[in-house]
């Protein structure tokens, strides 16, 4: 499939592209496309020089809240995405975790405060070589990107 | 924000001075009157009698009163309270809280709601910010200065928070750590990587008997049989990491023992007699620290 033709398909709306196969469905639940009642195209399993297999979504007529980027960013944090306007790519968003992320994942410690009362979360982001982990504020216990689960709202 | 002291990364190097520096005043002079009408809460959510008794004698030796309760079964907590509503109420009543937790975070959560300071008192494994500050405040005492000193840490290097707390704490001062601990107990690696960032050089062991003669201080901690999940290693490593006199022998003159205590078996009742053994001056340096703790904390000059 030519990436050209997919994009060009949208009208109005957000390409999430590059998203691992195997997160495609976790992108679906945090954007809660099960409820999207507009057009809308969820492939996986396209090939793709750079990751072997890929997933990409499609949606029209909807633009990313600052949160949804953020929750992409920690499971898939090399997906693309690419805002359509009239059919062109008006603005290509690279996924960048902020320096916080709050209220958006459990902590991994099950003796944290956070997991025990009712205490949004808030994680400090911390970008070591290529490596990123999420120390807690509370516990200031870190999660490895890869231990990561998001809260479910 | 507030002036609570939740963990010890909160302070910099000079107000962790300033905290030792207003201790040896107290150590002087730790009858005064300067909490006077002040009134401190002390919860403990999870027993802790040394700890709880340290803070209490130092608000009533400055003349304050305390409130609390030592164990949350006689809290509200027991009927479901949230620590929320719990800091709340409290804050309505006392000028500082202190607060032992067993979950990790309770005292950061506490610091970020409550109205009036919140000292940490140990949030579960993670902080204990006054154990951490008497610690220090032995080893200025004990060696007359904090910079350029060979620290030797045993035992649980692992879930021990007093360990974590005292390296973080001495990497202001240009320490060079030995750390000897069973293979379970092992420093984790967050802490490897907390040293090689700081340029602070550090060696491993998992033998007690290994050398540690060229060290300034030993700071002891006890193997908990909880952390073991096969017991046999646990029997195994009780007895290799239990200190004896004669281990002392060759060390040198100024080596001082510290340990947090309790102590169960890994300092063996020979040691007190040594002059080396430094544990229980440790434990009343605490009620020092403690008072220029909540004297910062409350914004109570020394001299008043």
């Amino acid at each position: 499939m030519e990436k050209e033709l997919k994009v060009a398909a949208l009208r109005n709306g957000t390409v999430i592209d590059h998203i691992p196969a195997d997160k495609l469905f976790q992108v679906v639940s945090i954007l809660r496309l099960k409820y999207y009642d507009h057009p809308l195209t969820i492939g996986n399993n396209f090939d793709s020089k750079k990751m072997g297999v890929k997933g990409i979504i499609k949606i029209s007529d909807r633009f990313l809240a600052e949160d949804e980027t953020s929750k992409i960013a920690l499971i898939a944090p090399n997906a693309k995405i690419n805002i359509i306007k009239e059919y062109q790519v008006i603005e290509k968003r690279a996924l960048v975790l902020g320096e916080e992320i709050h209220d958006v994942m459990h902590c991994a410690n099950p003796v944290c405060i956070t997991n025990h009362q009712p205490i949004p979360t808030k994680f400090f982001v911390i970008k070591d070589e290529d490596k990123v982990r999420l120390k807690c504020q509370y516990c200031e216990r870190e999660v490895a990107q890869d231990e990561i689960k998001l809260k479910k709202k | 924000m507030n002036n609570s002291l939740v963990s010890i990364t909160d302070y910099s190097k000079e107000e962790i001075l300033s905290i030792l520096d207003s201790a040896r005043d107290f150590e002087a002079n730790p009858n005064r009157k300067s909490l006077d009408g002040k009134v401190v809460a002390t919860l403990f959510f999870e027993p802790s009698t040394r700890t709880r008794l340290s803070f209490e004698t130092a608000v009533i030796r400055l003349g304050g009163k305390v409130i609390g309760f030592s164990d949350a079964a006689t809290s509200s907590a027991s009927k479901g309270e949230t620590l929320n509503d719990t800091i709340h109420m409290v804050s309505c009543y006392a000028d500082a809280i202190v607060m032992r937790h067993p979950l990790e975070g309770a005292a950061r959560y506490a610091s970020e709601i409550s109205p009036v300071p919140v000292v940490n008192a140990g949030d579960g494994a993670n902080q204990h910010p006054s154990q951490t500050l008497l610690d220090l405040y032995s080893i200025l005492k004990t060696q007359g200065t904090l910079e350029n000193l060979k620290i030797c840490m045993v035992g649980d290097l692992k879930y021990g928070r007093t360990v974590h707390s005292l390296i973080q704490a001495m990497s202001h001062f240009t320490p060079t750590f030995k750390f000897i601990a069973p293979d379970e107990l092992k420093i984790p690696e967050e802490y490897r990587i907390f040293c090689r960032k700081k340029n602070i050089p550090f060696t491993e062991s998992n033998e007690l008997n290994d050398n540690f003669n060229d060290a300034d201080i030993l700071y002891m901690t006890r193997v908990q049989k909880e952390r073991f999940q096969d017991l046999m290693e646990y029997e195994r490593v009780k007895n290799v990491y239990t200190l004896q006199n004669e281990m002392l022998e060759n060390t040198k003159p100024n080596l001082r023992v510290l340990h947090p205590l309790p102590r169960v078996n890994e300092i063996s009742m020979d040691v007190d007699k040594n002059e080396k053994a430094y544990y229980f001056q440790q434990a009343q340096n605490g009620l020092y620290v403690r008072q220029a703790i909540l004297s910062k904390v409350l914004n109570i000059a020394n001299n008043e």
